[in-house]
């Protein structure tokens, strides 16, 4: 067991525990208000809501994840650069319009929106049930982040993972999302502390960049470039990038995060400054490659780690073999409490669209406020157990492949979300029929591939072009939403949208 | 039938500079090349990571006119 990075590790951990609790007393407001409780209030300025939704976005399973797959498939893990490059534009274009309906109408989740602004129960639920079962994987994967770095401190067994989802658990239930806004401060040092240390000290250590590239090899450097009958590993690229992009800010986590901001320039200004993180999570990218040059897969101090957690050992152990101890408690613990922050506001968010739209929707319509909030309190513990038991009790791989599902259906909102802000033209039916068109096709996609790619190859009059099967599922999802709102508009234009234009100004 | 949302949308052709980063990111054969590289990293990498201050750097001006039309209006 490594002492001097276990202790500070705990101790780190302990001082964002003792923040989280504190965070129910920072700009008071009466949390027995799902707005309060689930929002922190609509108060978040620019700067808390660019540490919250940096927090949020960029997570700890990234942070293992992407380089791992950097570590294992090359070139192909990049991609998660050009993704959150194409992210900004579309935040800054149509979601200033989300917020500015909700802030009017008093909407909490993307479903309360398109209920105001279709009038259609059955397509909220939709929305709603996308939402929630997209993020349950998700959320188990944060811990899976936290349970590698706490094997890579040495300790045995799981009892450190309940704990640490025991503290989670509670501060979120006492303080709301205004326990991860303060935490995600504290996690955001300890990245871009440990991001720095990592692209100065090991790129030095392993000889300069130049090298470091060249142990990697030209397969795993470069994308297999296209054929005139094969767009191949370039359009799979590609597809990912736009497909991910366009389907982030649909998910609940992100939704909350934009909606507790105090105003529509917040986000607009956020598009703007978010970026940086951008660029921690590109260099967190070369993390893999730079663990690749380092030889730790060779080292048999690790063999254990990557027979038990696969390449997502590969940033630890790097971790480990090129930091002092001490150091390498700073970097876990900055992926561990990257851990809990968007852990925190994914489960609150998937409360909100419990209580909002299923709970108050269908179970008991008249009540009280209070009532509302505490429900929404009780389903964040309830879906943290879940993803707690997804992950001590079924095989990781479970939980890894619900989350790539995860990402094709959620994109499957966009049409009665994205276009909702910009027309009420569609008709709610049409939308219901395209996204069920869309989960029905993206899942068998993904099924065609036994679960364990997403990437989904058509061809089109002779040339093979690998696609990511949420886009080519969204594409279908959107022809049918449109041709059926032609025909059902014909028989019957009746509408029902409680919206006005000037909501979404 | 009336189109509710699009009322006060107020797209511009500064707007179109939101398409450059699409046009930059999804052209992947551009930027699939090791050469010319920088310090030693090759041109995959160090282009796309540009293009993050980049998509921030084009995100500046429409974020200025935006401002500048809400004002004109209130006025």
């Amino acid at each position: 067991m490594n002492t001097v990075a276990l202790t500070v590790f705990v101790l780190l951990f302990g001082f964002v525990t003792v923040l989280g609790f504190v965070a129910a007393r920072w700009r008071r407001g009466d949390l027995t208000q799902l707005t309060e409780w689930g929002l922190g209030g609509r108060r978040f300025g620019t700067i808390v809501t660019w540490f919250l939704l940096g927090g949020d976005l960029y997570t700890a399973y990234t942070f293992i994840a992407v380089p791992a797959l950097m570590f294992g498939a090359g070139a192909t893990g990049f991609f998660a650069v050009p993704y959150t490059i194409l992210v900004y534009p579309i935040l800054f274009l149509c979601y200033p319009r989300l917020w500015s309906v909700a802030h009017a109408k008093g909407y909490v989740t993307a479903a309360d929106f398109v209920r105001g602004r279709f009038g259609n129960r059955m397509l909220a639920l939709a929305v709603a049930i996308t939402g929630i079962v997209a993020t349950m994987p998700y959320i188990a994967l944060q811990l899976v982040g936290m349970e590698v770095v706490i094997a890579a401190l040495g300790v045995q067994g799981e009892w450190a993972l309940f704990v640490a989802f025991a503290v989670l658990a509670a501060y979120t239930y006492t303080s709301g999302l205004r326990a991860p806004a303060m935490i995600a401060v504290v996690k955001d040092v300890l990245i871009y502390v440990t991001v720095i240390a990592a692209v100065i000290i090991i790129p030095t250590e392993l000889g300069g960049y130049a090298k470091m590239f060249a142990s990697v090899g030209d397969t795993k450097m470069l994308l297999a470039p296209a054929t005139h009958t094969n767009w191949g590993a370039e359009s799979a690229y590609a597809t990912l990038a736009l497909g991910s992009a366009l389907a982030l800010f649909l998910y609940p986590h992100a939704m909350t995060g934009i909606l507790s901001s105090s105003s529509r320039h917040v986000i607009r200004r956020n598009a703007v400054v978010l970026p940086a993180y951008s660029f921690a999570l590109g260099l967190i990218a070369l993390l893999g490659f730079m663990a690749i040059a380092a030889g730790v897969k060779d080292n048999p101090a690790f063999a254990d780690g990557f027979k038990t957690y696969g390449n997502n050992f590969a940033v630890p152990a790097l971790f480990l073999q090129m930091f002092p101890s001490w150091f390498v408690g700073v970097a876990f613990a900055a992926v561990a409490i990257g851990a809990l922050v968007p852990a925190a506001i994914m489960s609150i968010a998937t409360a909100n669209l419990f209580t909002r739209n299923i709970y108050r929707e269908y179970i008991a319509p008249d009540c009280e406020p209070a009532r509302e909030s505490q429900v929404a309190k009780i389903a964040s513990l309830v879906v943290k157990v879940g993803a707690l038991f997804f992950i001590v009790a079924l095989p990781q791989s479970y939980a890894i492949q619900l989350q790539l599902l995860g990402g094709i259906w959620i994109i499957q909102t966009l049409p009665a979300v994205l276009l909702g802000l910009y027309t009420r033209w569609l008709n709610p039916w049409a939308l219901l029929i395209g996204w069920a068109v869309g989960i029905a096709s993206g899942t068998a996609m993904a099924a065609s591939l036994n679960f364990a790619k997403s990437i989904y190859a058509v061809t089109i009059f002779g040339v093979t072009i690998p696609c990511y099967a949420a886009l080519s599922s969204l594409i279908l999802n959107l022809i049918v939403s449109v041709v059926l709102s032609a025909i059902f508009n014909a028989l019957n234009s009746e509408r029902a949208d409680e919206t006005l234009a000037e909501d979404y100004l | 039938m009336k189109n509710n949302g699009q009322k006060g949308a107020r797209l511009r052709p500064i707007h179109l500079l939101l398409l450059l980063p699409f046009a930059a990111m999804l052209w992947v054969s551009f930027y699939n090349r090791a050469e010319p590289s920088l310090i030693g990293i090759p041109f995959f990498y160090w282009f796309q990571l540009l293009w993050i201050p980049l998509g921030a750097l084009l995100l500046w001006p429409v974020y200025r006119a935006e401002d500048r039309d809400n004002n004109g209006r209130q006025q």
